[in-house]
């Protein structure tokens, strides 16, 4: 194809001799990517500012010649223009896509660089990746094994430095394993706003630390151990756990606030061993709070509610759920205390059994911290908007129950369905929850579970599947990790089945199914559980506009009244 | 004091008994009239015959000083430009810089504001390294004269210009001599030299705005562009190597120390101007311009781009005449050496030097600079194995040319050449494994 920008604004550049079309500016370790030609790379990272240090990524790079004398292009035998490369190499992270720019990948000399860039960091890199906890998943490992020559010429000395630094209360640094990439650097001062990590001592003697009397504290701080290319900054609570190639990964969602970064959870026979972000670039990039990566732990946490219970006396579901369904069925004067961490078919299930018996009142927990302008944000439930969306709620939740207290002192409130919430938390006492009939679906063993009639023993978000809507209104899904425990019954399927009995009809209790109903209209007509892609899906949330949304900008997100302020 | 054979033009007055560093002293003998008739002219005009002149940079690469400000400064972004003076001087054998502060200090003071009004500067900084707290002193106190006077501040001498000058000092590392390295220093960073593209000083400089940077001596020179023109100036020394150099002479000549001289053979300098070696000896090989240069060889033979033989006498001491040679004119910084050094122990003392100075920021260089470092020191002391000369050759392949900043050479350009040129006087040590190395440094040896 020929010269310059058309009217699609990309341009072309040439990869082995392969034309790419690609947006001017974009990276050449990107646009390699971009048609699945991988350019081995440490230091780089996409979403951070590009330091050029690690050398490994070095290509050879051309253009078309220009005779100087008359500026007329020049040509080869065969008539196609004759490419000048440029006598020494360049880093690809660092460099553009030009027009008509020729890039050479696999040429003899960009494999010497490559295996002269092993060499020298092997150098002094310790070779025992047998006890290395990174090994399966070490960028250094894989490039030694497909770039480097094999065998070792150093028969030199190593250079002894630091092993076992303890880095913060999450991260730990063995600086003998350091590739000196600064990428963990780059991230607290860029991403985290948190300058404590930097270089002392100079040439191969470089080590890593914190600067004297700060810590790698910050709430980003396993981030570092993510984007560490080696095994150098480790996860203080899961190093040495378990070899990662025996683990499985799901995607899923964090559920600490509205913002609904992605993640990944990583498990092995049922037992979850790490979360990790998943990219989502209108998202959360490639970045998560730690906070969201110890959730895991609630899945075995001690006060988990593994059995379903009537009375306090252990019962199997089916007999819970029938006691459930009576309660229910006997009492007027029904409220029902959803949640914010319900997903989105759990929600619409409640809006079900809200219209079916007439409750007199649904409300919501809210949950409200402080935003930290990054990936926790204000509200601290994953799901409002979802419960918005679903009709299940028409405002926004407070964080006292005090009006439904009320309701239960003047005796208009006889019973409470309530899902994944503690009352007593929510401002109720135990007084008032024992003049009511209350039913829970929980999780955890909460100090209201104790004056339940029945609790329904549910499950955490890692043991079912279903859809946030965050903050920005982006429909979202999580996955089912690991089973639950075997007296405990999926949330959608206690209310599916506590809805079908309740109106005499059949009602859907997988997610699959739920969709059939909720993608017929309403907010989210035309969508399937399917359809909603790894990235999510933004639906139009303009008819909520008028709420006042907590959100401060964070990440991907800028509130929408301040948007309005603005103008 | 002056070698007859010198001209000494930056140097006129800086051995000279009357001459001190007062600026009564300096204003005695016409300083600060080139600022006064600059001040008169277009900055514009300024650079042009700053051009005209044909001065190249000082510092290191030779790069036209004209060119630099004329064509490369970024005056189109709006942001304000910055100006630095080089005054890190650490190439190991380079002492020139330091002579121009410590006598003559006032000289690159006045250089300075030159050519910050030719820039359009109203900051400007000299970055002098740490092992010079005299110099720092010095200039301070000449800063501080000039403010008096009214060369400094605002409206320098009615002109309606404003210029401050600081003085930093840097914290002792040779890599913050790299320009890059030195803004991201005096910005209070780790001197780690910046990847260019996109970081050019001229285009995103200190603070990310477009930033002259230019050697001591460099900013010296532009003083006597101005009070001669451009032109006048260019028919000093040869086209393409206009004015004088400041050339460090150390090592075994007679007479070691700085010369300020118009192109030369070697063999004048050498010979006719330090006195040749010491009684008894020969000379062996000379690093033309600061220890990162390529070594040359007394009794090689030499070939031009044309074909023309010459001898190691014959090379002209400037630019373009070493690089005829295969070198580098560099910092100026000439260390001669005689038949009495061993050629192996003289490598392995350099490698440590830039094994020390490596910032380690990239692969190549960090862990190469060592690892060579390494394989001479044990070579050094008895160690040697056949291999080891071909793997410091295949290791300074994998050095030059693929790092961040052109450090990576002073490692790799001492290797090949060191090795190329004196291979069988190293594989007669090796081959011994006598090394007899009594002057090595023990302290150099990895403990
Ligand atoms: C490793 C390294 C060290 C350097 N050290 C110095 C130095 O000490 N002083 C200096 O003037 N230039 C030094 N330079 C050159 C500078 O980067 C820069 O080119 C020079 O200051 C520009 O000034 P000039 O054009 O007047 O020569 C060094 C370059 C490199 C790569
Ligand atoms: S600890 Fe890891 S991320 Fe940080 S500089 Fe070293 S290798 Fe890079
Ligand atoms: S070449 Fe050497 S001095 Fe230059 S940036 Fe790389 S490590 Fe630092
Ligand atoms: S990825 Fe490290 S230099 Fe390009």
């Amino acid at each position: 194809m020929s010269d310059d920008q058309k009217d699609d604004g990309l341009i072309s550049v040439f990869i082995d001799g392969e034309e790419v079309r690609t947006k001017p500016g974009t990276n050449i370790i990107e646009v390699a990517a971009s048609v699945g030609k991988e350019i081995p790379h440490y230091c780089y990272h996409p979403k951070l500012s590009v330091s050029g240090n690690c050398r490994m990524c070095l290509v050879e790079l051309g253009m078309p010649g220009k005779d100087r004398a008359t500026g007329k292009p020049m040509l080869n035998d065969d008539g196609s223009p004759k490419i000048m490369f440029f006598p020494g190499p360049a880093i690809g992270c660092g460099t553009n896509a030009a027009p008509n720019m020729h890039i050479k990948t696999d040429s003899d000399m960009v494999k010497e660089c490559r295996e002269g860039v092993t060499e020298f960091l092997l150098a002094n890199h310790p070779l025992d990746c047998p006890i290395c906890d990174q090994a399966g998943e070490c960028r250094l490992q894989e490039f030694s094994t497909s770039h480097g020559a094999g065998y070792s010429r150093f028969v030199e000395q190593k250079n002894v430095k630091p092993k076992r630094t303890r880095l913060g209360p999450r991260v730990m640094l063995d600086d003998e394993r350091c590739i000196l990439c600064s990428r963990c650097i780059r991230f607290c001062q860029e991403v985290a706003d948190d300058d404590v990590l930097g270089f002392t001592d100079r040439g191969s003697y470089s080590t890593l630390t914190c600067f004297p009397g700060k810590q790698l504290e910050n709430n980003y701080s396993l981030n570092t151990v993510d984007i560490c290319p080696v095994g150098a900054l480790t996860s203080t609570d899961f190093r040495f756990k378990m070899r990662v190639w025996f683990l499985k990964q799901v995607k899923s969602i964090d559920f600490e606030t509205s913002v609904g970064c992605n993640t990944e959870v990583w498990s092995r026979e049922g037992k979850i061993y790490r979360i990790t972000p998943r990219r989502n670039d209108a998202v959360n990039d490639t970045w998560m709070p730690d906070s969201g990566r110890e959730l895991y732990k609630l899945v075995e946490s001690d006060d988990r509610l593994e059995i379903c219970q009537v009375d306090q006396v252990k019962v199997s579901p089916s007999e819970a759920l029938s006691k459930a369904v009576e309660l229910l069925q006997a009492s007027d004067g029904l409220a029902i205390v959803g949640s914010g961490r319900c997903s989105v078919e759990e929600q619409y299930a409640l809006k079900k059994i809200a219209e079916t018996t007439k409750a007199v009142g649904v409300y919501l927990v809210g949950r409200y911290g402080e935003d930290d302008g990054i990936l926790v944000s204000k509200d601290r439930n994953p799901n409002v908007r979802g419960a918005l969306m679903t009709g299940l709620i028409d405002s926004l939740p407070e964080e006292s129950l005090s009006e439904l207290g009320a309701k239960i002192d003047s005796g208009e409130v006889k019973a409470i369905l309530s899902v994944k919430e503690d009352l007593i938390a929510a401002g109720l006492s135990k007084a008032q929850l024992q003049k009511v009939a209350l039913i829970s679906l929980d999780t955890q063993s909460y100090p209201s579970t104790e004056v339940a009639k029945v609790a329904i023993a549910g499950l955490t978000p890692f043991e079912r599947s279903g859809a946030l809507v965050n903050q920005q209104f982006r429909i979202q899904k999580f996955h089912k990790a690991v089973p639950g425990p075997s007296g405990a019954v999926d949330d959608l399927v206690a209310l599916g089945t506590i809805q079908a009995n309740l109106s005499g009809e059949s009602f859907p209790s997988t997610v699959a199914s739920i969709w059939k109903s909720l993608g017929e209209s309403g907010p989210f007509e035309g969508l399937s559980f399917q359809s909603i892609s790894d990235e999510g899906i933004l639906l139009d949330g303009t008819g909520f506009d008028s709420l006042p949304f907590v959100e401060g900008k964070s990440l991907h997100f800028e509130p929408k009244q301040e948007a309005v302020a603005a103008e | 004091m002056a070698h007859p054979k010198e001209n000494r033009i930056l140097l006129k007055h800086a051995d000279e008994d009357y001459f001190s560093t007062d600026i009564d002293c300096y204003l005695k003998y016409d300083g600060y009239e080139a600022l006064k008739k600059a001040l008169t002219m277009k900055p514009e005009d300024i650079r042009l015959q700053v051009k005209a002149s044909g001065l190249r940079g000082r510092g290191g690469a030779g790069f036209p000083c004209g060119v630099k400000w004329h064509d490369l400064v970024d005056r189109k972004s709006g942001k304000p430009i910055y100006l630095i003076c080089n005054a890190d001087e650490s190439e190991p054998g380079t002492f020139k810089d330091r002579q121009l502060i410590h006598k003559d200090p006032h000289q690159l003071i006045e250089g300075t504001i030159i050519s910050s009004f030719a820039n359009d500067v109203n900051l400007a900084f000299i970055y002098i390294r740490e092992e010079m707290p005299l110099g720092a002193k010095i200039l301070q106190k000449a800063v501080d004269e000039a403010h008096e006077k009214g060369f400094l501040g605002k409206n320098i001498q009615g002109s309606g210009y404003d210029l401050e000058i600081v003085v930093h000092r840097g914290a002792g590392a040779y890599i913050c001599g790299e320009e890059t390295g030195l803004i991201e220093s005096l910005e209070g960073k780790r001197a780690y030299p910046r990847i260019k593209p996109p970081f050019f000083p001229a285009a995103k400089g200190v603070y990310q705005c477009p930033t002259v940077v230019n050697n001591v001596e460099t900013l010296c020179n532009v003083v006597h562009i101005i009070n001669m023109g451009g032109e006048e100036f260019a028919k000093i020394g040869r086209p393409n190597n206009t004015g004088t150099r400041i050339w460090c002479v150390s090592g075994m000549v007679q007479n070691p120390g700085y010369y300020e001289i118009e192109p030369m053979t070697m063999k004048e300098l050498l010979y006719d101007v330090c006195g040749g070696p010491l009684p008894g000896r020969k000379l062996k090989a000379v690093v033309p311009g600061g220890g990162s240069m390529k070594i040359l060889d007394t009794e090689e033979t030499y070939k031009d781009r044309d074909g023309n033989e010459f001898s190691f006498d014959d090379i002209i001491v400037d630019y373009d005449g070493i690089m005829a040679a295969g070198s580098m004119s560099g910092s100026s910084g000439m260390m001669v050496m005689d038949d009495s050094i061993d050629i192996l122990e003289a490598l392995g003392n350099l490698l440590a030097f830039y094994a020390h100075e490596s910032c380690g920021q990239c692969t190549p260089c960090r862990e190469g600079s060592l690892w060579t470092k390494k394989i001479t020191a044990r070579m050094c002391t008895g160690g040697a194995r056949d291999e080891d000369l071909d793997l410091l050759m295949d290791l300074a392949k994998n050095i030059g040319g693929r790092t961040v900043c052109p450090m990576g050479y002073s490692t790799t350009w001492p290797i090949e050449s060191y090795v190329g040129k004196f291979r069988e006087e190293m594989e007669a040590k090796v081959k011994s494994n006598s090394c007899g190395m009594t002057n090595f440094d023990e302290r150099l040896i990895e403990k």
